[in-house]
């Protein structure tokens, strides 16, 4: 696709010429404005607050505007990054927000949880120069969020209809994007949730703090706008099944039903009450509302909750459990610090906020009291053995060395498994003996037009990720239909 | 199919067009919900929301129309929200209706099938006894309650069932006893070869004791604490044969033999200290 902010354009031509890379290097990263620790355990308020508009303007002329910008072969989705940065710099906000759309459907989104500092930043050629890289996931934030805060009061056109009609199962990040991509090229387009919010894990996933919910509703909004449609409540393969949208007359349908399925680890005591799945905490309080004033659903308090797991989501739940009122809030990982999937933003949130890290330590029982309720757990301490088939140094226990630890919560957040609800009401769908669909290059599944794509496909990733594969499957898609 | 289906997904559903009072705390509803009347199956249940803060609830659909496109629920008022649910009126909207969810009863021709209900237990029940009649089976109908106002959908039990055995704690009506004495009486008097049981957890617990002794083959349905039902949370998870399973999207019928019902009463308690 081109691009509408080519690097030979003149005003870039011009604006790489207003300043020397060594005047440019000297700029400090900037600084992330966030919430103070003490404060924001209290409340729900989104953590990092944004650069102001001076910081981004003067952090956008940091980057070089190199020939060859590595950083967009670190992007899943290949944004302009250059392209968007240095529309920033002039000022140009708007057409910076313009430029992240042409790849990405979301960049309000990903500029919150994308792993910038693996992706895009880890690429930027000021690590060469042992320096912190441009600062692109603030800044992808920053346009993003003036757009949104900075309507142009311009309609919106409802793209010409090519009278053809593509069914999206699923509505987070994956499917979103696809709809997106869709209803631009002139698809009529129907999106069917299950629940009933659409957002999928952006809503009952990831929790305010990190991306609040009306960022995501503007999004939506902005689909809504060009015409798509939303069906919530609806669960394809129970409400409607596949022959049903087929004889509807859809001409396509993307699967993206996501990773569903929580995984638990078979530990004696596992059923007790208080333990749960990260999933089920998180969809109770983000989803449900629970713990807030005037929401029906209940969910269960502990002055000491532990939550097994290193990732994002985990980081997600050890924090809410803060917020909650959990006095004692640990995070139990297997390995060290440093095999940690998540975030480095959120294991240093989580610090400051008072988590407690218990590292190379597993657990092998759960016990509890008379009424069923967890009251203790038993960690095996563990050490760092030889690299296992990930590359990482695998855990081994160490025999004998088991603590006790008093807890009255504990937050499974071990990883998801592919929902089978999909797969298993769609006959001759391919599926992996992971319970993944099985997909070609261009994420076709074994039945022709049926596409699938994010955590139904890869069994457990990114945002990004899956907006990836939302605009990979339309672009395939849309080929095999024009 | 028809054409005009887009628009009926998008209209407005889930109107109470239906409501009537089976005792103090039980309400039958039916609920408009074209495409979820279409596609239930015995066994089948919905997840309902009523308020825009409301909590999931997972009830058990217990009878459906589809040329009307509505569904049958029958609500027992025991907490917040399902006292909330029971006082809504006819013309009123549930917020959400979603499903049906789970997986359908297996339905064949057994033979004999006795089929226990308690409580509100007979309500999901009644779909299953009318497929297994309509299936060819000989079909023992045994519905137990308290007292005599709490047995519900007497006539329509009937009307699918070659017998019907009513049980009742205080004797007000039918034989004075348990659900477990009724099953009993027939496994006694004849060859059975399937039950089938649905009521409080501690009943099912009983009438799978009493039918392993005998050898027959027992399925229960667990209604247990969900939030979204379709196998995302694991809040619903049981213990089955030794194995964790969902009771959303494994269930929620099981074989009764095998679950461990001292687990499933400890977890539907999670939530008493705390809900009033």
């Amino acid at each position: 696709m081109a691009t509408i902010s080519p690097r030979d354009a003149q005003w870039r031509e011009q604006l790489r010429a207003s300043m020397t890379a060594k005047e440019r290097t000297a700029i400090p990263r900037a600084k992330m404005t966030e919430l103070d620790p003490a404060y924001r355990i209290t409340c729900n308020e989104e953590v990092n607050q944004g650069l102001t508009q001076e910081q981004a303007l003067v952090e956008a002329r940091r980057c070089l505007d190199c020939p060859d910008p590595q950083c967009m072969t670190g992007c899943p989705v290949a944004i302009n990054i250059p392209g968007f940065i240095k529309n920033i710099e002039r000022g140009e906000f708007a057409q910076a927000t313009a430029v992240l759309k042409e790849t990405s459907a979301l960049p309000a989104v990903c500029g919150r949880v994308c792993p910038q500092e693996r992706q895009c930043e880890s690429r930027c050629i000021y690590n060469k120069m042992k320096r912190e890289p441009v600062a692109i996931g603030y800044l992808e934030r920053f346009a993003a969020d003036y757009t949104r805060n900075h309507p142009s009061g311009e309609k919106i056109e409802k793209p010409a209809l090519n009278g053809k009609k593509v069914a999206v199962i699923g509505s987070g990040p994956a499917g979103l994007s696809f709809a997106g991509d869709m209803i631009k090229r002139g698809y009529q387009v129907t999106v069917f949730e299950a629940l009933h919010q659409i957002g999928g894990v952006l809503k009952y996933g990831i929790p305010e703090f990190r991306l609040p919910n009306a960022v995501v509703d503007v999004e939506i909004d902005a689909l809504r706008a060009l015409g798509v449609e939303f069906v919530k409540d609806c669960v394809v393969g129970k409400t409607l099944s596949y022959d049903d949208l087929i004889a509807d007359g859809f001409d396509g349908i993307f699967v993206a039903s996501g990773a569903g399925l929580p995984r638990f680890m078979g530990v004696k005591g596992e059923n007790l009450i208080g333990v749960m799945s990260s999933n089920e905490y998180l969809t109770r309080i983000n989803l449900m509302g629970a713990g807030h004033e005037g929401w029906d659903t209940p969910v269960l308090k502990g002055k000491r909750i532990a939550v097994i797991g290193g990732g994002n989501t985990a980081m997600d739940s050890v924090r809410t459990a803060r917020r909650m009122g959990a006095e004692v809030a640990m995070i139990v990982y297997r390995r060290s610090e440093a095999e940690m999937p998540a975030r480095l933003e959120e294991v240093r949130h989580a610090k400051e906020e008072g988590v407690i890290f218990n590292t190379l330590a597993n657990p092998i029982e759960y016990i509890g009291d008379e009424n069923g309720h967890v009251t203790k757990m038993l960690l095996q301490r563990m050490e760092l053995g030889e690299p296992d088939a990930s590359g990482r140094r695998s855990p081994v226990a160490i025999e004998g060395a088991i603590d006790e630890i008093d807890v009255d919560i504990v937050i499974v957040s071990v990883g998801v498994s592919p929902n089978p609800l999909i797969p298993n009401s769609v006959e001759g769908l391919n599926i992996s003996p992971k319970g993944t669909i099985v997909v070609d290059d261009s994420l076709q599944s074994s039945i022709p037009m049926l596409f699938a794509g994010g955590d139904i496909v890869r069994g457990g990733a990114t945002v990004i990720l899956a907006m990836g594969d939302g605009r990979k499957a339309a672009a395939a898609m849309h080929e095999k239909l024009s | 199919m028809c054409n005009n289906r887009n628009n009926d997904i998008l209209r407005n559903m889930n109107k109470i067009v239906e409501k009537q009072y089976f005792s103090e705390k039980v309400v039958k509803l039916v609920v408009e919900a074209p495409l979820i009347a279409r596609s239930r199956r015995p066994g089948h249940f919905v997840i309902v929301i009523c308020g825009e803060k409301g909590e999931r609830i997972p009830l058990t659909i217990s009878d459906a129309d589809t040329e009307k496109g509505t569904i049958t629920l029958v609500v027992q008022a025991i907490g917040e929200s399902t006292t909330k649910i029971c006082a809504l009126n006819e013309g009123d909207f549930l917020t959400d209706v979603v499903g049906p969810l789970g997986r359908a009863t297996k339905i064949e021709n057994y033979g004999t099938v006795v089929c226990s209900g308690g409580g509100v237990g007979v309500a999901p029940l009644l779909p299953i006894i009318k497929a297994m009649k309509e299936a060819g089976n000989r079909v023992v109908s045994v519905l137990a309650a308290r007292t005599k106002d709490l047995i519900i959908l007497e006539d329509e039990v009937r009307k699918y069932s070659d017998e019907v055995i009513i049980m009742t704690d205080d004797g007000s009506y039918g034989t004075k006893g348990l659900v477990t004495q009724g099953v009993e009486s027939v496994i006694l008097r004849e060859k059975v070869d399937h039950a089938v049981t649905i009521g409080p957890a501690i009943m099912m617990k009983f009438v799978a004791e009493l039918t392993k002794k005998y050898n027959v083959p027992t399925i229960c349905s667990l209604n247990t604490i969900m939030v979204d039902g379709t196998g995302m949370c694991g809040a619903c998870r049981v213990t089955v044969d030794g194995k964790t399973k969902f009771v959303c999207v494994d269930g929620p019928e099981f074989d009764a033999h095998k679950v461990d019902f001292g687990e499933m009463m400890m977890r539907l308690r999670a939530y008493n200290p705390i809900k009033k």
